[in-house]
Formats: structure tokens, sequence, C-alpha cells
């Protein structure tokens, strides 16, 4: 008993250190990341100081117009609506695409039926989409959120069927064998296993999604980060369209950061703990 | 502890069971083959290896339908069927106590398991993941998982396979202590003489592939009075009825 004592706590203390030296490990990169990051906005300063521009403004110059769009509660209004579409448009293909990934990886005459169709979607540019959907359906917020969605869901399609066909049968007949329910079967058994497709169709989504969704703001919305831009290309602002984008930028930082990476540690947690 | 599966016994009665090979070549892997496990009874499913006990435990356990024949299973405690895999098919992401409440019914999702858990030395490890467990404590798992059910019939296949001799014994002995606590029809499938003698009340021989039933062999002896002698004694016993089985 005492033996047994003794090792457990020897155990919490190894953890502790391990721990410890964990976060000064991952503090690391993210020192480095600011370093480099640093020194992009210096080379930017030095450029922009060498050869003064309309073209190129300084970084100075770039923060005052966001303080002052931020102010003025623009930035704000845009990024939002901009934020608001993409994140529509990620979950209409995440939703779509995983159902019609999952359902032709386990079907296989589906499958080769709508292969050539998938061909087809994949290799449609993202343009022809978008200016279809508005003369299909109008300016309207909904042909808007479906044509980039529509740009995003065969990829998904892709990776989720690549998913499905993974599965293992054993989970599938331990589930038959032990009358699991739908419910059960989807959230323990398909669920997990499709867990890292999902991670990786999500993340090369997203970052597709919102350059989608500015081109979409550019053609036919009357708000968002893409129309910002597009009005002050007209006006030859760069310092605006710098300002957006970096807006946006950091705000799909602090996503991934914040939101992503510890939903993706927690679906994980059991592979991090293996011994 | 009332015993399960106290209105029938397990009915088998296949007439034929035939695989088709990649090149088109018609195997026939079960021919004739009917037998019948007593309520309450555990049974074991002896015969050399590919001789066609797996395929009979996959029909028996609804994972394969393409045969002809017909088996009736016993009914009685969650009128369920349980199954111990040749691995034990634990779900990786969760823990080893989500896995056995998972395999329970609505009705048994929340009962206490703590006895089971603590007759198969499991106690100190419900919070942990089947990949922190060793391949014995994952079987032993498997386990409480298949009597958490309370099934009417509990079928295993080489539950001990690929184990060492030693973790292997000691997972024969808490197979019969929790059995012990709630006697359940259970029929096994082994190639192991020894290890049907050690653990059945009767062993059903099976010829090599296709599968038929050469006869059985009564295991008389109290379980308790099977040690190393005895079963010496039973298996020269055995190979005078069946001399040429397995």
């Amino acid at each position: 008993m005492m033996a047994k004592h003794g090792s457990e706590k020897r155990d919490r203390a190894g953890l502790r250190t391990w721990s410890a030296s964990h976060s000064v490990r991952s503090a690391l990169p993210a020192a480095t990341s600011l370093a480099s990051l640093l020194g992009l906005g210096l080379l930017w300063g030095m450029v922009a100081g060498m050869w003064p521009s309309r073209a190129l403004p300084p970084p100075l110059e770039v923060w005052r117009v966001l303080l002052k769009e931020a102010a003025s509660g623009d930035l704000v209004y845009h990024l939002a609506m901009t934020l608001w579409r993409v994140a529509a448009a990620y979950a209409v293909a995440m939703i779509v695409g995983s159902v019609i990934g999952v359902l032709l990886g386990r079907h296989r005459r589906a499958d080769s039926f709508f292969n050539p169709w998938l061909v087809l979607f994949l290799n449609l540019p993202a343009l022809v989409v978008i200016v279809l959907a508005y003369i299909w359906f109008g300016l309207t917020e909904a042909a808007a959120i479906g044509a980039v969605a529509i740009n995003k869901i065969p990829n998904v399609i892709v990776t989720m069927r690549e998913g499905a066909r993974a599965l293992d049968h054993r989970y599938a007949e331990m589930a038959t064998v032990y009358r699991l329910g739908q419910l059960d079967y989807v959230r323990h058994i398909l669920m997990p296993q499709l867990q890292p497709y999902f991670a990786v169709a999500s993340r090369s989504g997203i970052a597709l999604i919102w350059k989608i969704v500015l081109v979409v703001e550019l053609l036919g919305r009357s708000n968002g980060v893409g129309f910002q831009i597009y009005l002050y290309f007209q006006i030859f602002d760069v310092a605006a369209i710098l300002a957006y984008t970096l807006a946006f930028v950091a705000i799909m930082l602090l996503i991934e950061l914040f939101l992503v990476q510890p939903l993706e540690r927690h679906a994980t947690r059991w592979r991090r703990r293996s011994a | 502890m009332q015993p399960a599966g106290v209105a029938a016994p397990l009915k088998v009665d296949i007439s034929e069971k035939t695989f088709r090979s990649a090149e088109g070549v018609t195997i026939v892997a079960l021919r004739g083959l009917s037998f019948e496990v007593r309520q309450g009874e555990f049974a074991c499913l002896l015969g050399p290896s590919g001789c066609g006990k797996t395929t009979t435990l996959r029909i028996l356990l609804g994972l394969d339908r393409q045969f002809s024949g017909s088996y009736q299973l016993p009914e009685g405690g969650s009128n369920r069927v349980a199954a111990v895999f040749q691995e034990p098919v634990l779900l990786p992401w969760r823990t080893v106590e989500q896995n056995v409440r998972l395999a329970l019914s609505a009705r048994l999702r929340h009962k206490d398991l703590d006895r089971l858990f603590e007759i198969l030395g499991l106690s100190s490890m419900r919070s942990l993941y089947p990949s922190e467990l060793s391949l014995g404590l994952a079987r032993r798992a498997a386990l409480a998982r298949a009597f958490a059910t309370e099934p009417a019939i509990l079928f295993l296949d080489e539950p001990f396979t690929s184990l060492d001799e030693r973790t292997a014994d000691r997972l024969r002995r808490l197979l019969m202590a929790v059995w012990a606590a709630r006697p359940t029809t259970a029929l096994m499938v082994t190639h192991n003489l020894r290890e049907a003698l050690l653990l059945a009340d009767r062993i059903i021989v099976l010829s090599p592939r296709p599968a038929q039933v050469l006869g059985i062999f009564e295991v008389g002896l109290s379980r308790h009075l099977r040690d190393a002698p005895a079963l010496d004694n039973l298996v020269s016993d055995f190979h005078k009825t069946f001399a040429d089985a397995v």
C-alpha cells in the first residue's frame, strides 16, 4: 500500500515536470512565430521607407487607418458580415459534404454513378458558380452563401468519402452484436472514426471559404470585407485595403488558436494519453 | 443468482454454409452441423484450425446471414447475446467504463458495475483508455462488457489467443470467477484441448472442414477439482474417445 502510494506521488510529480517542460516547449514556437511576424513588419516598413509610394503605405499608416475604421464602427460591421457568411457557408458545406461523402463511401454503386458529377464540380471554377448563382437566384444572401458552399462541398465529399471507406468493420460488428442504437452508433462509432478526416476537410475548408466569400461580396453584396476592398480599390486606397485584410486574417488566426486547436486537442485526447 | 437462459437451450442446425473464393471456387465451410447447448451450460466447440468454428459463431451472432439452415437462441436475462471476439474490439476513443456501458441496453445503462470490475481486477482502470491497457487487461475489459449486458447466451471466440500462457491461465480463472457469479449459457470456440477441458461442462468435437460434429465429450469432473494431474487424466480420457481429433 505504501509503495503504491509512493509511486502514485512520483507519477504526479513526473506529470508536473512534464507539463512544465511542455509549456516551455510550446511557448518557444509561439515566440518564434511572433519574432518572425515582427521581422516581416520591419522589412515592410523598410521597403516602404526606401520607396515611398501610395501603392505601398508603411505599417504605421495602415495601423492608423485600422484605428480610424474601428472607431467609426465600419470595421466591426463589415468584419462581422464577412465572418457570418464564412460561418454559414462553412456549416452548410461541412454538413452537406459530410453526409454525401459518407453515403458515397458506404455505397459503392452510388459512388461510381456520382463520381463524374463530383469530378465536374471539383473542376468548376469558383467564379462561374458565383456568377451563375447570382443570375439564377438573384443577388441574395442565400445565393451568396450557397455559391461559397458549393465551391467547398466537393472537397469535403472527397475527404469524407475516404474516411467512410476506411471505417473498421469490427466496430460495426460489435455494434450489431450489442444492439447499439442508431444514435449511439453515429456518436460513438461513426463520428470518432471520421473525426481526423473531418478535421482535415475543416482545416483546408475554412481558408478556402473566406477567400471565396470575398469574391462573392465583391460581385454582389453591399457589405463585408470584400465589398470594402472593392470600394477602396476604386479610390486606390491601399492602406485601407491592407487594414481590412490584416484585420480579417488576425480574426481567422484567433479562431484557429482559441477554437479549432483546443477542439482538436479535446477530440484526440485518447491518442495523446496513450502509454 | 438465478441462472440465465431458463426458457430454451441453444439449438443449431446449419445444413450448409459456403464461401465463394476470389477465383469463383466454392468452398464448403459447414455441412450438416447440428448441436445443442443446454441452458446454463458452458460448452466448447473444439476443432482444428480453419474447420469453420469462427464461421459458426458469426452465423449465431447474426453477422453472417448467407447460409442455409436455422438456429434458435436461448431466452432469459436481458434476452440479448454477448460476444468476446478474438481481439478485444474496444473503442479506443472511449474509456474502459464507457466501453462497457455503451454495450448495455437503456434499462441497464446506469447499473452498478463495481462488483463486476472488482472480480475482473479492473476497478482502478475504469477511466483508462484502451491504448493504455495491455492485451490481457483489454481482454478483461471485453469480458466485463460481455457479462455486464446480462446476456441470455455468451459467445467466446478464442478469447485467450496471443497471450502468454501465464496471462491466459489467469484470464481463464477470471472467466470462471465471473461466470460463477452469474452462470450464463455459454459457447466458446477453441482449438486448445486443455483450455476446453478446464472450462467446459461439455465439449462439442468438430471434424476438419466442412465441420460436422464428431461427438460430445462430457467433462464430468467438478471445476474446482480440475488441477494439472486431473487435466492430464481428462486429456488421456479424451484421446481414448476421440483418437484422431485435434
